[in-house]
């Protein structure tokens, strides 16, 4: 490329460029607007009073004192929703979950009563005078009590009721049962498998505790009839279409917006009570209620993540072959089935559980089971239950390697799917869309020296003294991102569609919004650099917005790393749209047929006479004012894409651990990450999407969990003893790439934020087992912290002295 | 609720008075009296740091304040590193090294930093990594907030700094 159009080049700030962020300028000066900063005249603040039980049904609720404090203007209870019918709602798997529980409590802090003051302080007052007479229930926490014989009932609701919304229900604390797979030729395989393993594993309940708790401004607008809300969500469009079915108000009348997020991470998808009451609060007072959780109300009552129990099953040749995967999970889904997910797929995509490997038979089996927890499932850069997909897969192939007495890395390079076998049909019935699978791996052992990492790890455990144990942990994923074909995935009967519109104005610059909405990752960049290469509008002329439901074409959020699939793929054939006609626009410009003018970089040149040429900005003008005959005036597009497939990128994660025998204190030496996303984009901006992700994953492997004790307390659901790291535990990322496109997409790629979560964890663990492997340890459960590892070098005598 | 007293400090070099309840922390009078909304609420038990503002040359956490021990006191906030619609070394680095996504972290994480690279001008990773303990962040794992932090440091001792983040870095091929 010569050098004037590398400055051309440049100017676009297009693909490929690791162009500074929009969002930075606003909110480096703390200008961003988060819905806790939005301030409207006659607001109010909304207060929970909340479940100190799991189980107990509720005797009275008292709210006299409460509604005696000065200040204190309404307080709700499902007394108060039920002749709206409001006192549950539908979730997104097509369950209900109460908004206000009416006549018992299903799990601690579950909310009871909505409390609406003058300011916060007031509500909080309010809501402690708010006295509620329980009767106490058994609570059933463990999954698979929930559903012996005579467990307690959770959801009378329900009872009588032997089909849910995914299928029968056989005990009534039993949500559903799915399958995929071949199950009897899947357990012929084994039967006749040379060598077979089983491991059972639990991925811990775990949250993802976005620094920004959720919350929404409610403005019922009693003289205009309308609605506005702004709120922490990930799909404002989906919440709006929800808002509207739900009070029966036209979608025409309802504006949802969401503004800067502070962190979304999955726990923003659903609808939570708290805007449900905030909206119905507004709605009564006709005046704006506002409704901001806390940190522990968040890590207690929103959507967590994973609580997978699993058994994998791998048979194989004694060479080391895998002829077949089965997998069982009980899921432990909280008292409601809240589990954001495509409605046809209750355990989400936890089919993509064959890995990166060739296998040719396989059957996976989830039950969903109700328990006294607050509901999710699916939250967490999850990307829909691969996460647990993704451990299963690469844990069991870590067994098998054990049990083999094969190497980690030998054993995946064995089993791979090769390149040439894209696009690649899997026996749970995906079709993986392109990977280089044996090239990345091969990239991250050289840059780390594989081989030298485990002769130095045969010398430490050849020594007695050793007091640091040293673990070699591998990951080689695919993922599955960019839901989805609308004749596959749905949220609750919408295709997962998703949209761009472009309206390019008089001067050249442009306006474009999408039906996504970011929560940090970076959209008002990015989607503007897809523009300018597409378009030839300089980046820095784009204005990107998304959010808010009464301008921004609708679209279906984004979680499940779906924005860069879906609806960069629309931003690309909109800008493309745009582009055809400008071409048009610019060929009567230049009074030659649009055949003989291509499109170069920023502007439209004559071929062969490359001084001939209008330019992207001269061709704007032109549009709102010398058009071909016949032609619309102006230059915009709208694109609604539904995609032809997800996108399956990939990546090959090693990461070196140090454990103290005697303390169990483990430290990451090494962390190398190689994420292959198919076109980059930004790679500043994939940088930090993965810098972030690998924290997390070191964060759950390491140290998060939300356990319960028997009489159903959440335990741990404050800052307190919830395991966020800091700059000190948090490790030194080392980040690498390929570049495999994906052939459907129009730019060649693929979803790439979730990955380094849903890869790093099985890495870590991965990294401690193995630390172990050569004692015979071939599986340990999350989180490894100190002393839960320090237990099992304790079980195998390592601690002594 | 008690009576309200009335409490002066200095916001950004400009005089405030408020008129709060003995029991009004110092973040909710700065972001729902003073309409200072950069500094955030993260947390209630004092981990988070996202709160953080700039008290008498000390890094406070302002849930954990009461506005009226403000009494008297200069107050920054990141609203006030800005000097002229010039923005500060630091706020400049954090957006050359991709040191924020959501920005829900960052004005504390900026305050922060303002206060530690005046008590260690040159500080190394270590230093730089336990003196933000203070303050989480759910998006960036840190690593490029600490390349900001380094990259401030050298801009305020005078020193040529450029963004690690080449822009052409992927395309020239």
């Amino acid at each position: 490329m010569d050098t004037l159009n590398l400055d051309r080049l440049s100017k676009l700030e297009g693909i490929g460029c690791s162009r500074k962020r929009r969002e930075d300028p606003r909110f480096i000066q703390g200008k961003g607007n988060y819905v806790d900063d939005v301030k409207m005249p006659g607001m109010l603040f909304g207060a929970m009073v909340r479940s100190p039980y799991a189980h107990a049904r509720i005797l009275r609720i008292d709210t006299a004192r409460a509604l005696a404090l000065p200040g204190v203007h309404a307080v709700l209870t499902a007394n108060d929703l039920k002749p709206l019918n409001l006192h549950w709602m539908p979730t997104l798997a097509g369950d209900v979950q109460a908004v206000l529980a009416d006549e018992k409590v299903s799990f601690q802090n579950q909310e009871v009563a909505f409390v609406v003051a003058d300011d916060r302080y007031i509500a909080a007052d309010a809501a402690e005078l708010v006295d509620v007479e329980y009767e106490e229930l058994p609570a059933v926490v463990d999954p698979f009590k929930a559903l012996e014989p005579d467990a307690p009932v959770i959801r009378d609701d329900l009872q009588g009721k032997d089909s849910g919304a995914h299928g029968a229900r056989r005990h009534h604390n039993h949500i559903f049962t799915w399958e995929a797979g071949d199950k009897d030729r899947t357990a012929r395989v084994f039967e006749n498998a040379d060598i077979t393993v089983k491991e059972s594993m639990l991925y811990q309940r775990v949250h993802p505790c976005p620094l920004e708790t959720c919350g929404c401004v409610a403005s019922f607008d009693k003289v205009r009839g309308d609605l506005t809300v702004y709120i922490t969500s990930q799909a404002p469009h989906v919440v709006r279409t929800v808002v509207g079915l739900l009070s029966s108000i036209p979608e025409s009348k309802i504006r949802v917006i969401s503004p800067d997020i502070g962190g979304g991470f999955g726990n923003k998808v659903g609808v939570y009570p708290g805007y449900v009451a905030a909206i119905v609060a507004s709605i009564v007072l006709g005046r704006p209620v506002k409704w901001i959780e806390s940190r522990t109300e968040n890590l207690s009552s929103t959507a967590f993540a994973r609580d997978y129990h699993m058994t994998g099953e791998l048979a194989a040749d004694a060479d080391g072959r895998i002829k077949a995967l089965r997998v069982h999970v009980t899921a432990d889904h909280g008292a409601f089935d809240a589990c954001a997910d495509p409605t046809k797929f209750p355990a989400g995509m936890f089919h993509v559980c064959t890995g990166s490997y060739d296998i040719p038979n396989a059957f996976v089996s989830v039950d969903g089971v109700y328990t006294n927890k607050f509901p999710g499932g699916v939250a967490y850069r999850c990307s829909f239950r691969v996460t647990e997909a993704v451990y299963i897969i690469e844990r069991m192939v870590d067994v098998l390697a054990q049990k083999l007495g094969m190497d980690k890395a030998e054993i995946r390079l064995k089993n791979f799917i090769p390149k040439e076998r894209f696009p690649y049909q899997t026996p749970l019935g995906l079709e993986y869309d392109s990977g280089d699978y044996d090239t990345a791996l091969r990239k991250v052992m050289d840059a780390v020296d594989y081989r030298a990492l485990r002769a130095e790890q045969a010398r430490r455990r050849a020594d007695p003294q050793a007091e640091w144990l040293m673990g070699i942990g591998l990951c080689t994923f695919t993922e599955i991102v960019g839901a989805g074909p609308s004749k596959m995935c749905d949220i609750l009967g919408l295709g997962m569609f998703d949209s761009c519109e472009i309206r390019v104005h008089p001067d050249g610059s442009a306006i474009a919004r999408m039906g996504t909405i970011t929560q940090g990752q970076g959209h008002q960049t990015t989607y503007a650099q897809i523009i300018a290469t597409e378009a030839g509008i300089p980046a820095s002329v784009i204005e990107v917005e998304e959010g808010d439901t009464s301008t921004a074409p609708y679209g279906l959020g984004t979680y499940g790393s779906r924005s860069t699939p879906v609806a960069g793929a629309a931003i690309a054939r909109a800008s493309r749209k745009i582009r055809e006609k400008a071409r048009l626009i610019a060929a009567h410009l230049l009074e030659v047929s649009p055949d003989d003018v291509e499109f170069d970089l920023d502007r439209y040149v004559v071929k062969g006479s490359p001084d001939q040429f209008k330019t992207m900005k001269e061709v704007a003008m032109a549009a709102y004012n010398n058009v071909p005959e016949g032609m619309e005036m102006g230059l915009e597009a709208v694109d609604y894409y539904d995609p032809p497939n997800f996108t399956f990128p990939f990546g090959a994660y090693l990461c070196v651990v140090e454990v103290n025998r005697y303390s169990g204190e483990t430290r990451v030496r090494q962390f190398y990450a190689l994420d292959d996303c198919g076109t980059r984009i930004n790679p500043m901006i994939i940088e930090g999407q993965v810098h972030g992700g690998l924290t997390e994953g070191y964060a759950v492997a390491m140290g998060q969990e939300m356990p319960y004790d028997d009489a159903g307390n959440l335990l741990g659901a404050t800052l307190m003893d919830y395991f966020v790291p800091t700059a000190v535990e948090t490790p030194t990322w080392q980040t690498d790439f390929t570049v495999t496109p994906s052939p459907h997409h129009p730019l060649g790629a693929k979803g790439v934020a979730e990955s380094p979560h849903v890869g790093s964890i099985p890495c870590f663990t991965s990294a401690v087992v193995d630390a172990f492997a050569h004692l015979g340890v071939t599986h340990m459960n999350m989180p490894h912290n100190a002393y839960r590892v320090w237990r099992q070098s304790h079980a195998l005598g390592l601690d002594k002295r | 609720m008690s009576k309200k007293t009335l409490v002066s400090f200095t916001l950004n070099g400009k005089a405030t008075d408020v008129a709060v309840e003995p029991r009004e922390l110092l973040i909710h009078t700065l972001r729902e009296r003073c309409q200072h909304t950069g500094p955030h609420i993260g947390c209630e038990t004092s981990h988070c740091g996202a709160c953080t503002v700039d008290i008498d040359g000390m890094s406070v956490k302002s849930c954990t304040m009461l506005t009226v021990q403000a009494e008297g006191s200069e107050i920054l906030t990141v609203e006030g590193l800005a000097q002229g619609g010039e923005l500060h070394a630091i706020q400049e680095a954090f957006m050359q090294e991709h040191g924020l996504q959501c920005g829900f972290c960052t004005p504390g994480m900026i305050t922060r930093v303002y206060r530690l690279l005046q008590e260690i001008p040159d500080p190394s990773e270590e230093e730089i990594r336990y003196w933000i303990a203070g303050n989480l962040c759910r998006c960036t794992g840190y690593q490029n907030i600490v390349k900001a932090v380094q990259h401030a440091a050298k801009k305020l001792r005078g020193e040529a700094v450029q963004s690690s983040h080449a822009l052409m870095a992927g395309v020239a091929n």
